[in-house]
């Protein structure tokens, strides 16, 4: 219905192959690791630190949950509450900005405020107290998982506060609703429905989280289960444990997809209704709502703004003709932009093919390819990527050199990585595309290149590369994979950052972190920035 | 009780581009249709009423009373728009009972009243169900109910027939009218039929621009033939 013959010939061309691709890559690097656990009984692999390790991945994870969500429903109903004030837009769009971050560097900026010379612990040391706060352990896995997941959190649940009808709040004022009651019987219950959704989104993600464990964890005290593979296989160069560590990995992954599933997606941040919305609340609570958001607003930018500060202050002269970070730099750039690249060529069959599939002449090929395709998109989701760098790892060891090969492994899994974030941009975009375009360019015959020039590129090129540039940002800062490969002649620029700070040359690394921060920022924000506007009007008015 | 419900004595409201201006006194107990094109600034002069805008200038009186400093709840006032005048996920009852009280701390007496106002407009047995299993005229029957128990003086429709068909809007009219003789209260109405006016009002306000332009019984606006927009509004309906 949607595609002439020789289009539909080479999607599902293209479908096979995609399907192919992923299914081996990821399927090499399980298959060995069944391979490996093979040997020796499972049963005193199983000891007590692996117990250990499961039980505090769990733990930070649901304490980080907890603290995002409980921190993020006051956030929420105070900016819902507070619609004209100066700066609203700004604070907003700040907490876009955590997610576009890399973890390693906003792990550096925490560390700037939380940190034992951080402002934080001067303050607390002014106010006469001997024992600061510790930013290593799980206190620093927290107050990270917290930077990056409440205003998340707090995102969605404003979205959700935001598409309550208006007439709800002319009726609560008119009918004298108080501040209790207002949360009881209007906001509650729409929170109630998007928390299970966003709850289950910030736990999966603190519960996979690597490279804040790695950075802000201590010792076997505070180790998740990835950075316990990292640590088995780079440091004890044990890789039966490593393995065993994997399948825990997919086991705890699973069992939170499966929950995932039960509990329903996360929310859609989606544009209101655009209509206005008019608090009478408001001006009683201006001063709790203005103490609530001045805290988020200072929790969240602090981090930036020390980095930021940190970074300035870095030996830029001597940065500039470091030839390690040349190489650095033009390894991460090359690495993104080629998984950028494998990421879409991916995902476009797997939008594509399930729509071909839909048509009732369907071949059954076309229709089992179409049904496992998007699937097949959010593999990396079930099998995290230290756990298929763990695979490869292994695979490769086989060959001898592991980092001769390690940039293409770790471009797959970098597209990989991606690939759920470009399904997710893609998929709607083509969806209304091809309801609005189809019909009309089959009739006109307007087919294969030409369709692609006149039709589907022009009106697909912003989603296209709001895709691309999220794909680069995810591939430039990722630490996990490249960690397990992590060899002399193979530097990206996270990996070189996370050198520089374990051999506290503090000062280039905070020059790195910004040159990072800055490019991942660059490439992130001017899309989410774009969503802001359309929702504008709803929101300022 | 005294003579005049609502009394706007030179209300002006400022929007970006726009200035409204209000000047006008509604008897106690009339019915007034309020009628105009769109963007006359209809929907304005209600929330001047019920205390959603603040006028920038002038002074609302309701009841013989200043409103400058209270809320929209502290007022003599219920309003009734067109559309999702009941939360969602509120039962019927609970939805009617916040009338009697916002906080829903509902005691016997006061569940009685949430009972009888339902079978007042003709929803008996309905207590249970939930807003979304009910039809628009029923829906707005159950906001008629719940202004009912809050038994404010001055009740403001804002379109409260616009979503629902002819036989229903017949419906709401007489047990608009019904009620309005059982408790005396003062009715605002916004309107875009000369049929509703006919049916249930005793005067009409027309408004155009941001200002009332036409201020009479019905039986003089229905036969006026000036200004000129009043003789188009209700050659419209002629037809």
């Amino acid at each position: 219905m949607f595609f002439a013959r020789a289009e539909r010939r080479t999607l599902r061309a293209a479908g096979g192959l995609a399907l192919g691709v992923v299914l081996v890559f990821v399927g090499a690097a399980t298959a060995m690791l069944l391979a490996h656990a093979g040997g020796g009984g499972g049963a005193t692999l199983f000891d007590a630190y692996i117990w250990r390790v499961a039980q505090f991945t769990l733990l930070q994870a649901t304490l980080s949950t907890l603290l995002s969500i409980v921190l993020a429903i006051p956030v929420a109903r105070s900016l819902a509450r507070q619609r004209t004030f100066r700066g609203r837009v700004w604070i907003i769009r700040l907490s876009v900005v955590p997610l576009g971050l890399p973890a390693l560097v906003a792990a550096l900026g925490v560390i700037e405020i939380w940190g034992r010379q951080g402002v934080v612990n001067d303050l607390l040391r002014l106010a006469g107290l001997q024992n600061p706060v510790s930013v290593y352990g799980l206190t620093g896995i927290l107050i990270a998982h917290v930077f990056f997941n409440l205003p998340l959190a707090a995102r969605f649940l404003l979205a959700a506060l935001d598409r309550i009808p208006p007439e709800y709040w002319l009726s609560s004022a008119n009918l004298g609703m108080g501040n209790g009651a207002v949360f009881r019987l209007i906001e509650w219950p729409v929170i109630r429905r998007v928390l299970p959704g966003i709850a289950g989104l910030v736990f999966m993600l603190c519960a996979t989280s690597f490279t804040i464990v790695l950075t802000l964890g201590g010792g076997p005290a505070a180790t998740t289960i990835e950075v316990a593979i990292y640590q088995a296989l780079r440091f004890d160069f044990d890789p039966q444990r490593a393995v065993l560590l994997a399948f825990l990995q997919i086991l705890v992954t699973a069992a939170l997809l499966w929950l995932i599933s039960l509990f329903g997606r996360p929310p859609d941040e989606g544009v209101t209704a655009g209509r206005a919305i008019r608090r009478f609340d408001g001006r009683r609570r201006r001063l709790s709502d203005g103490f609530v958001i001045l805290a988020f607003t200072l929790f969240t930018a602090a981090p930036l703004a020390a980095t930021l500060a940190s970074g300035l202050a870095a030996d830029f002269g001597r940065l500039a003709v470091d030839p390690l970070l040349h190489r650095a730099l033009f390894t991460s750039l090359a690495i993104s932009f080629a998984s950028a690249s494998l990421s879409l060529a991916i995902a476009l069959p797997i939008v594509l093919v399930p729509r071909l599939a839909e048509t009732g002449d369907a071949g059954i090929a076309t229709r089992l390819i179409g049904r496992a395709l998007p699937a097949t998109g959010s593999l990396i989701l079930l099998v995290p990527p230290v756990v298929v760098a763990t695979g490869w790892f292994l695979v490769l060891r086989l060959f001898g050199e592991t980092g001769r090969f390690a940039p293409a492994v770790i471009t797959v899994i970098n597209a990989l990585m991606a690939l759920p974030f470009v399904v997710r941009v893609l998929e709607p975009a083509y969806r209304t595309h091809l309801s609005r375009t189809a019909r009309l360019a089959l009739s006109l015959g307007v087919t294969g290149m030409h369709r692609l020039r006149w039709i589907d590129w022009p009106a697909l090129k912003k989603p296209f590369l709001t895709a691309f540039a999220f794909a680069m940002a995810l591939s430039l800062g990722d630490l996990g994979a490249v960690a397990i490969f992590g060899a002399d002649g193979f530097v990206t620029l996270p990996w070189l950052l996370f050198s520089r700070m374990a051999s506290y040359r503090t000062a280039d690394a905070a020059g790195i972190a910004l040159i990072l921060g800055v490019i991942c920022l660059l490439l992130t924000l001017p899309s989410t920035a774009a969503d802001r506007t359309t929702e504008r009007p709803a929101a300022d008015a | 009780m005294p003579d005049t419900a609502i009394r706007l004595s030179d209300v002006t409201v400022r929007f970006d581009e726009k200035r409204l201006a209000f000047d006008c006194a509604i008897p106690a107990g009339a019915a007034v249709a309020v009628a105009g094109p769109s963007g006359a600034g209809k929907s304005t002069l209600f929330n001047v009423i019920a205390g959603f805008q603040k006028p920038a200038t002038g002074t609302v009186a309701l009841l013989g009373q200043d409103m400058a400093a209270r809320d929209p709840a502290e007022r003599p006032v219920s309003i009734i728009f067109q559309d999702n005048n009941l939360f969602a996920h509120l039962s019927v009852a609970e939805n009617v009972g916040l009338g009697i009280d916002p906080g829903l701390k509902l005691d016997t007496a006061a569940r009685q009243r949430v009972f009888s106002a339902l079978s007042r407009v003709g929803l008996g047995g309905y207590e249970r169900r939930m807003p979304g299993s009910l039809s628009g005229g029923e829906r707005q029957r159950v906001a008629l109910a719940r202004a009912l128990v809050r038994r404010r003086p001055i009740l403001l429709l804002d379109e409260p027939f616009a979503a629902l068909d002819p036989a229903m809007r017949a419906d709401m009219a007489k047990l608009l009218s019904e009620l309005r003789a059982e408790t005396k209260s003062t009715l605002l109405f916004i309107t875009h039929q000369p049929e509703d006016i006919r049916r249930l009002a005793d005067r009409v306000m027309f408004l155009e621009a941001g200002a009332i332009l036409l201020d009479a019984p019905v039986d003089e606006f229905l036969v006026s033939r000036h200004p000129p927009a009043v003789a188009k509004f209700l050659g419209h309906s002629a037809i």
